[in-house]
């Protein structure tokens, strides 16, 4: 994870802020920072999503393709998770130092995804035993300026909703040999739901008090982390803790509050966005990375 | 209550009708010709290929005479003799420091360049020597200004001044190297309530004035009391206006921080960063400046 060295001095002076609610860009303890968020951004995705926090750059794909179910699930389709540090992220990641990271936010991810109903995995089959849609998300990070776990859920849960997978029939012969034909319309596929998607809200200790969206700095100030996954309802998925320091039990508790609020709040936000850039249409102007 | 606001991204166009400036500036991207005159003779940032004189860098040219040169608009800091710098400690080594000033070389602080505590004048001991990490350890800002550029490029610092020495609270934004315009002074202390010191190396350190001058000290003593909650939002005002300045590509000095943050005051801190916001503040004092020029 990139980190940045801070003088003792500046630490206090953080950490002081917070205990008054009042961080060194002017937020509050409870505020995340302005997000940018654009789906369909790759065009040989079946659904992108790019999230921009100020300084962490995230970029999600996912692809879906036909594999064979799990043998433990054989009516259902599955996820998979890919993540790759990009090394223009920050130096610290150049080379195989990415790797380390990578693999821990993709079994984060696998675990707030664990969850049995966060995605109708029942309609990725399409014959149960022989066939299904494997989703395979990857995830590129490409800026890092903290918070990252927290904008590559949100990037995920944009290019889910933004995922199109062509519909397909399934033909019998007398013989019973099962044909697969894909669909003619180009336009016509399935979405999925992402109502039970979760998002990783962060939540980083900071002295006696708990901050959302913490920036690098303030990373550098915290010594315990907790990254809990909500639902839109507020219903807790996953919960992880991070850092090398402690917790309290009653600062988890009061943290786990925090963090259902917070993701409550996230949520409608993200779906507001999510809906209003769908309403926009063909008309929507493409930023992608050239704005 | 929880704030989370996300927008769907925007192109961002130049603002408003920038002012018209004596002559138009020659830009260049890498690769671009500039001339195919051979008559010039080749500067910084320039290279000659087939009979023509190509850019290397993204810039403006730059003619004197015969000479021709690309200035770098995003370079690392060049030190020159004379210059206030902002740095962090990176290393402490046999008898100097490592300081970080964003230049291609770590800048060298040595032990005989910075005031003893209790300002003595004496030559240098071994104690002095073992006792460095007391004085400065890694991570620790220093203000200074640079005494000498040795061969490689490399910047000696010295803090043998009361005014300079080991930072204490406060805000650092590290912004691009040229985006901070020379003046006499790089010290201010701002009529809104806090105090800035515009580094040249594009280390901007914002901090609570002061009460108090402390004469003895000479600078390395930290007032690690906390700072009051007036103070601290005109520091996290000021950060935000200086970011605003940086995003906007306008120069920082101390006239135009304290007109942007004047526009700013109308706003709440957190808004401040609001592309919409940002835009309507740096209007305001882009006018405000053109007005105080002509």
């Amino acid at each position: 994870m990139a980190s940045v060295v801070l003088s003792e001095a500046e630490k206090l002076y953080i950490v002081h802020g917070v205990q008054e609610d009042l961080r060194v860009d002017g937020r509050g303890c409870e505020d995340y920072r302005c997000a940018e968020v654009e789906t369909d951004v790759v065009s040989n995705t079946s659904g992108s999503a790019r999230v921009k926090l100020v300084d962490t750059d995230v970029l999600v794909g996912i692809k879906a393709e036909m594999g064979t179910p799990k043998l433990e699930k054989p009516d259902e389709g599955y996820l998979e998770f890919f993540v790759d540090c990009s090394s223009n992220a920050t130096p610290e990641l150049e080379g195989r130092g990415g790797e380390e990271l990578g693999t821990d936010i993709a079994n984060t991810l696998y675990r707030v995804f664990s969850c049995e109903n966060s995605v109708d995995l029942k309609s990725l089959c399409i014959n149960p035993r022989e066939h299904c849609w494997v989703l395979y998300v990857d995830v590129l990070l490409l800026e890092c300026g903290g918070n990252i776990f927290d904008a590559i859920s949100i990037a995920v849960k944009a290019a889910l909703f933004n995922t199109r997978i062509p519909k397909v029939h399934v033909l019998e012969d007398e013989e019973g040999t099962k044909e697969i034909e894909l669909s003619d319309d180009p336009y016509d596929c399935i979405r999925l739901n992402v109502e039970e998607v979760p998002c990783i809200v962060t939540l980083s200790k900071i002295g006696y008090r708990h901050v959302v969206d913490a920036t690098l700095q303030e990373e550098a100030c915290s010594l315990a982390s907790l990254l809990i996954s909500v639902t839109s309802k507020g219903a807790l998925t996953s919960m992880k803790k991070v850092g090398k320091g402690s917790l309290d039990p009653e600062s988890i508790f009061e943290m786990m509050e925090t963090g259902q609020r917070v993701g409550k709040s996230l949520h409608t936000a993200l779906q507001k966005i999510l809906d209003e850039e769908e309403s926009l249409g063909t008309s929507r102007p493409k930023v992608g990375f050239l704005g | 209550m929880a704030a989370v606001t996300m927008r769907l991204p925007q192109v961002r166009g130049p603002l408003g009708a920038s002012a018209s400036r004596g002559a138009e500036k020659h830009l260049v991207a890498p690769g671009d010709t500039i001339t195919t005159d051979t008559g010039y003779m080749r500067g910084h940032g320039t290279y000659v290929e087939d009979d023509k004189l190509i850019a290397s860098v993204a810039g403006v040219v730059e003619r004197v005479n015969k000479l021709v040169c690309v200035r770098a608009l995003k370079a690392r800091y060049n030190g020159e003799v004379g210059d206030i710098v902002v740095g962090r400690i990176t290393e402490v080594q046999q008898k100097r420091w490592k300081v970080e000033t964003n230049s291609r070389l770590d800048s060298v602080l040595l032990l005989s360049s910075i005031n003893l505590p209790g300002g003595e004048l004496r030559r240098r001991s071994a104690e002095d020597e073992l006792a460095m990490r007391d004085y400065l350890q890694e991570g620790d800002l220093i203000s200074a200004e640079v005494q000498s550029i040795f061969s490689d490029g490399a910047v000696s610092l010295h803090t043998r001044s009361l005014k300079y020495g080991k930072l204490a609270q406060g805000v650092l934004v590290q912004v691009s190297p040229s985006l901070v315009k020379r003046q006499k002074t790089h010290f201010h202390d701002l009529p809104c309530g806090a105090s800035v010191i515009l580094g040249n190396n594009g280390f901007i350190w914002i901090y609570p004035t002061p009460e108090q001058k402390e004469e003895e000290a000479g600078g390395f003593t930290t007032n690690l009391e906390p700072v009051p909650l007036s103070d601290r939002e005109v520091i996290s005002r000021l950060r935000n206006c200086i970011m605003a300045l940086v995003t906007h590509k306008m120069m920082l000095f101390d006239t135009s921080i304290l007109y942007c943050y004047e526009a700013s005051l109308p706003h709440q801190i957190k808004d401040i960063l609001k592309p919409e916001v940002m835009e309507e503040i740096i209007l305001e004092a882009r006018q405000r400046l053109l007005d105080l020029e002509g």
